[in-house]
């Protein structure tokens, strides 16, 4: 009876991870932009994958070692591929959304010069297929 | 009963795989397809994790781990393609 009841918990749990990743990949076809849908496809991904393996632990307690070991590597990674992902669609001129009100990178850069001419260097690619 | 709640929470997850799979084949840019895919590799490893837990075989969860790794390294390797070319 109490091993059904901590079955029925992990069962819930598992469920509301993979209603996070519906709700991620949801965001991910609806957002205006890419930039949103990195905010929102990377972190309820994150959220939702962690909810997951922690709801199958309940199922199978003895599996701890690999599912803290998976639950740390998508911890890690995530927010890498995120940040390089967001990063490479600055650079290459990716447009952000028309209700954009503040871009705080593109004003630092502005007051800066010398940070722009070696962001420039970076980006020369792309200035290249603009022209 | 938990079996069920497991079966509804692989259907869910399947689910989101398709609905991510429209934006990668209709996105504008490669960056969106890229953050289609990346979100596609970490969904696949709940999904992996799932279907270890219907087999229940731990082989399974390695298959995961090694499925997570590749599918940040081709993010982080497109990524900077994109960035600054070959």
């Amino acid at each position: 009876m109490d091993n059904n009841w901590i079955e029925i918990t992990g069962g819930i749990l598992a469920i509301g991870g993979s209603i996070f990743l519906f709700l991620g990949s949801l965001g991910l076809l609806r957002m205006p932009d890419a930039y949103n849908r990195i905010q929102t496809g990377t972190k309820a991904s994150t959220l939702g994958t962690i909810l997951s393996l922690a709801g199958l632990f309940f199922f199978f307690p003895g599996w701890f070692g690999k599912f803290m070991i998976l639950i740390l590597f998508v911890l890690i990674t995530n927010p890498i591929s995120s940040h390089v992902l967001a990063r490479a669609a600055y650079f290459t001129g990716v447009p952000l959304t028309r209700k954009t009100t503040v871009d705080q990178l593109n004003e630092s850069l502005n007051e800066d010069p010398s940070r722009r001419a070696h962001l420039r260097k970076v980006s020369t690619n792309t200035e290249e297929d603009k022209i | 009963m938990a079996k069920i709640l497991l079966d509804i929470a692989i259907s869910i997850t399947l689910l989101s795989l398709l609905v991510s799979l429209i934006r990668f084949i209709l996105g504008p840019e490669k960056v969106n397809r890229i953050i289609a895919f990346d979100v596609m590799s970490v969904s696949g490893i709940a999904l992996i994790a799932y279907v270890a837990a219907l087999s229940q075989r731990i082989i399974y969860m390695d298959i995961a781990l090694v499925y997570g790794i590749l599918g940040f390294i081709g993010v982080i390797i497109v990524a900077r393609y994109i960035e600054k070319g070959l």
